[in-house]
């Protein structure tokens, strides 16, 4: 937790009202969401139970199990969880455009799927969900229908993006909210959704504190799943589940799965509430100016995972290769670099921070010499030197290289460093984005007693060599693994 | 019995004949702290370059590199030796060697016989060209997923490294590959072990730099399954401090004790403090500037008849760098005699060393022992940067912290096990440390 947030919270608790983590939204939201609350059974590993899924808020659509310890019955739940969610992806599919104009200008769709669930565990079904369909066979013994196997596929994709920091393709209502507002109370009962909405948006006529008692009766906020609350499953689901085994006839099933419907969607009603509730919450907050570009490489990753899958794809195998991995943890390294420093430039609140860890400086330029230039290889190159008096703790060390925010990621280096009575005094050597002229182009270098700020947080970007393939893992890493045609012992594990 | 030296040098033979005669594409050396690697990797190229092949040496960071070059470059004055370098790239004046050539492309250094850059720089390579030789120096702090990159570049590899010293590090949670055996987040040592058992480390036999007094505490706690020994006598290395100075202070005392023993353990009282703790900082600052004060003098094998201990050859190391900046701002405030002194954090003061070093606890006045702070890497780089003495500054309290906080990382199957522990090296060095306690009363 950092200095801020640790601030906030205890603001937070002593006002007993939500403060602001940050000053603008760094989450894309779409302008049509899909969301899903799902409820599992207990004891088994995701034994999905119902889920309520769809994008409009007043008509969702409840799916339940017909017998959730029936195996089968789960891979139907898939299927008809697929005849709702590969519709609005193959749709949102066909819409595209072109990334520019020109002849060599890819198509990017319009608009790309947006899911939400409404905690981090939510996410976990999701991968789950996905893990176990996607391996399945279409064909041959134990064949699935091709949309449970293209669910599967669909959902660890959404949860793998879910794992980026900047994703935008799967997100959790919690860490969303959480990720703007910070509450009096942990992150643990930040967790519950109910909870942490008592605090940003509290039952009219009712103030913060008995709303987040009331939060805390399952009776009246039952969990957002995909857990049910231990006291409903033992005095509602149990009998009901016992009925559904003993229920000789058709009519006394559907009687009884009519019950059994009726009070899982009581479950999943407010939390179904709360999720949309979220949305619209943060949807207030205004966007933050980088949100939309990031949303833009969202849809090109959507697009060519489209066109993957439409090509015939092989799912996702189970494990990473060594190859797979590494690439994905460089990938993973990459966004979440590129995220933090697009939300440091972007947001005061987020820049405050790494003022305070000393990765950042804010203070008034005393010093500046516009029209330096050194030499360089072949002529000579600007270099302007500019030096900033700043009472910031700095923690940077000369050669170090820092970015100026306010002009795009402007790159300098420290020259030198040094202590006075009331502060730090900070030379700079600007690197880039003066224009090729004899001058810097105007408003490049920064004018004597302007407020500016400088951060050593930067985007990544690291060439390398391509990752080795499957067929390619060097000695050292194992060597090429033996074939991987998939087979239908891919979709067995070790606890099924 | 045979000296330090000739198991030593019996020892670098060894390798070097598994290396360029025993047909492996990979050979491990493992190394305690201060057992002469980057010499041993100086050396090796050195060989096989004269012996008229080309070898490439890679490390992690551009200091190893450049000092490695320098080395390299002095040892073979006959023969070109290139520096890879990225664009722009400045020469340190160390590097200003005729026999040296610095280009960012691996294609611009054809006649060098030894080529140097570091991991993340060779990961960048796209030449058609493959090296029959490459040394890879500080193997255990590159991550797996570079080694993936580098070696279709190289025939055989020759990796070097201290598996006591921090792991390399990512912001990323790496569980979705915890338990594979090509984990990216894991070492490239740990990974190349996994994947190909019938490689048995080498180790190296003799620790130069720790002496006596510190070596069995090294090895007990951190290197718990390697055999070393000091290359120097209990009574070889020594320290004086003639002043005793009138109004003898609690830092005065603990001196004198790591004078004796090698060991001094400052002992404040129990308090739970923020990271930047003012007395702890302040009794920090003291011993180092009181350390010069009293005129220390050390005697050792470069020094028999002893010689005054200087800043420079002070070292003072915390966890974090907000540390550091307060006991710089603390030693500066204590005036010109501190100059020199180098403060820093573990990880920067890897693979350095000096005669006397001043470390604040890394647990001290906590209320809680993170995996951060149990790392025993991080305690292990502290405690093993010394000549002559180790001070450790801290709060009482921290034996207590350690058995209130037992690991609670999850565990996976067939997961990368490290011995030891982290916990219960801290624990080691804390019942180590009881003995040589002195305790600041208020």
């Amino acid at each position: 937790m950092t200095v801020l947030t640790s601030l906030a919270k205890a603001l937070a608790a002593y006002s007993m009202g939500p403060q602001r983590l940050t000053v603008f939204r760094h989450q894309y939201i779409s302008s049509k969401p899909i969301v899903i609350v799902p409820l599992t059974l207990a004891g088994e590993t995701n034994a999905p139970l119902a889920a309520m899924v769809g994008s409009d808020r007043a008509r969702p659509t409840l799916i339940v199990t017909r017998q959730p310890r029936e195996r089968a019955e789960r891979l139907q739940f898939a299927g008809r969880l697929a005849s709702e969610l590969l519709f609005p992806i193959e749709m949102a599919a066909q819409r595209t455009q072109p990334t520019g104009p020109g002849p060599n200008a890819r198509m990017r769709v319009v608009d790309a799927p947006q899911i939400w669930v409404p905690n981090p565990a939510g996410i976990e079904f999701v991968r789950t969900l996905g893990r176990m369909t996607r391996l399945r066979q279409i064909e041959g013994p134990w064949a699935v229908p091709k949309k449970v196997r293209d669910l599967g596929i669909w959902l660890t994709w959404f949860a793998e993006q879910a794992e980026f920091a900047d994703t935008g393709a799967l997100i959790a209502a919690t860490q969303a909210l959480a990720a703007v507002w910070a509450t009096g109370q942990s992150d643990l009962e930040d967790g519950n959704l109910a909870a942490q909405m008592a605090w940003l948006d509290p039952p009219e006529g009712m103030d913060v504190a008995s709303a987040v008692s009331r939060a805390e009766n399952p009776q009246l906020c039952p969990p957002a799943g995909p857990t049910t609350d231990p006291t409903f499953d033992r005095l509602f689901l149990e009998p009901a589940l016992r009925d559904l085994a003993s229920a000789r006839t058709p009519a006394a099933h559907s009687a009884v799965h009519r019950r059994l419907t009726a009070m899982l969607e009581e479950q999943m009603r407010p939390t179904w509430e709360l999720v949309w509730t979220a949305i619209d919450l943060l949807l207030e907050v205004t966007e933050a100016p980088r949100v939309p570009k990031r949303w833009e490489q969202q849809r090109d990753r959507f697009t060519s995972f489209h066109q993957y899958v439409a090509n015939g794809g092989n799912p996702q195998a189970k494990r990473d290769s060594a190859g797979r991995s590494a690439h994905r943890l460089a990938e993973l390294e990459q966004r979440m670099a590129a995220f933090e420093a697009q939300r440091a430039y972007d947001d005061p609140l987020v820049i405050a921070d790494y003022r305070l860890t000393g990765e950042a400086f804010a203070g008034q330029v005393v010093d500046v010499d516009a029209t330096r230039r050194v030499p360089g290889l072949r002529r000579s190159v600007l270099r302007p030197l500019v030096t900033v008096a700043t009472s910031d703790q700095v923690h940077l060390d000369v050669d170090q290289h820092v970015y100026d925010p306010a002009r795009n990621g402007q790159q300098a280096v420290i020259t030198s460093v040094n202590e006075t009575e009331d502060g730090w005094r900070i030379e700079l050597e600007l690197q880039n984005q003066m224009g090729g002229g004899q001058t810097a182009k105007p408003g490049s270098v920064p004018l004597l007693g302007e407020e500016v700020t400088y951060t050593s947080v930067t985007e990544t970007f690291v060439r390398r060599r391509p990752w080795p393939t499957r067929e390619e893992t060097p000695w050292t890493h194992g060597g090429p693994p033996p074939d991987s045609t998939p087979v239908v012992e891919d979709a067995a594990e070790d606890w099924s | 019995m045979t000296s330090p030296q000739e198991r030593a040098e019996i020892k670098t033979a060894e390798i070097l004949t598994a290396f360029t005669n025993g047909g492996r594409r990979g050979v491990v050396v493992d190394s305690p702290p201060g057992a002469g690697k980057s010499t041993l990797v100086g050396r090796i190229a050195a060989e096989i370059a004269t012996a008229g092949d080309t070898v490439v040496v890679v490390a992690q960071t551009n200091a190893q590199v450049d000092d490695l070059v320098a080395k390299i470059a002095t040892r073979l004055p006959g023969l070109i030796v290139g520096r890879l370098s990225r664009d722009g790239y400045l020469p340190p004046p160390t590097l200003l060697l005729p026999n040296v050539q610095v280009a960012s492309r691996v294609d611009d250094l054809p006649d060098c016989r030894v080529v140097v850059g570091t991991a993340a720089k060779w990961a960048q390579v796209r030449s058609a060209r493959t090296w029959p030789w490459a040394v890879v120096d500080e193997a255990y702090q590159m991550r797996s997923d570079l080694l993936l990159l580098i070696v279709p570049l190289f025939k055989q590899m020759l990796f070097v490294g201290d598996p006591g010293q921090l792991d390399p590090f990512s912001p990323i949670d790496g569980e979705r590959w915890s338990g594979l055996p090509w984990d990216p987040m894991q070492s490239a040592v740990a990974v190349l072990l996994r994947n190909n058992p019938d490689i048995v480390p080498h180790e190296l036999p003799v620790t130069w730099r720790l002496p006596a007094s510190a070596t069995r505490l090294v090895q007990t706690a951190f290197y718990p399954f390697s055999e070393f020994t000091p290359g120097t006598h209990d009574d070889e290395r020594t320290i004086h401090v003639p002043t005793v100075g009138i109004r003898r202070t609690v830092a005065d005392e603990v001196i004198d004790l790591a004078a004796d023993t090698g060991w001094g353990f400052l002992e404040l009282p129990h308090r739970n403090t923020l990271r930047t703790d003012a007395e702890t900082v302040a009794a920090t600052a003291d011993v180092a500037v009181r350390l010069l004060q009293r005129g220390t003098e050390t005697v050792c094998e470069h020094a028999p008849g002893g010689r005054r201990l200087t800043a420079a050859r002070i070292a003072v190391g915390a966890a974090h760098r907000d540390q550091v900046a307060a006991i710089t701002r603390a030693l500066r405030a204590r005036g010109e005699i501190a100059d020199g002194i180098r403060v820093d954090t573990a990880n920067r003061l890897q693979g350095a060393e000096f005669d006397i070093t001043v470390i604040l606890h890394p647990l001290s006045g906590r209320i809680d022992a993170t995996p951060f702070h149990l790392t025993p890497g991080r305690l292990c780089v502290l405690a093993s940067r010394h000549r002559h003495a180790c001070i450790v500054v801290g709060r009482r309290g921290i034996p207590e912290l350690l058995d209130a906080h037992p690991g609670t990382e999850p565990v996976h199957l067939k997961d990368f096990i490290k011995f030891p522990d982290g916990w219960e090296a801290n624990q080691a060095v804390l019942a180590h440390l009881s003995n040589h306690r002195v305790s600041a009363l208020h």
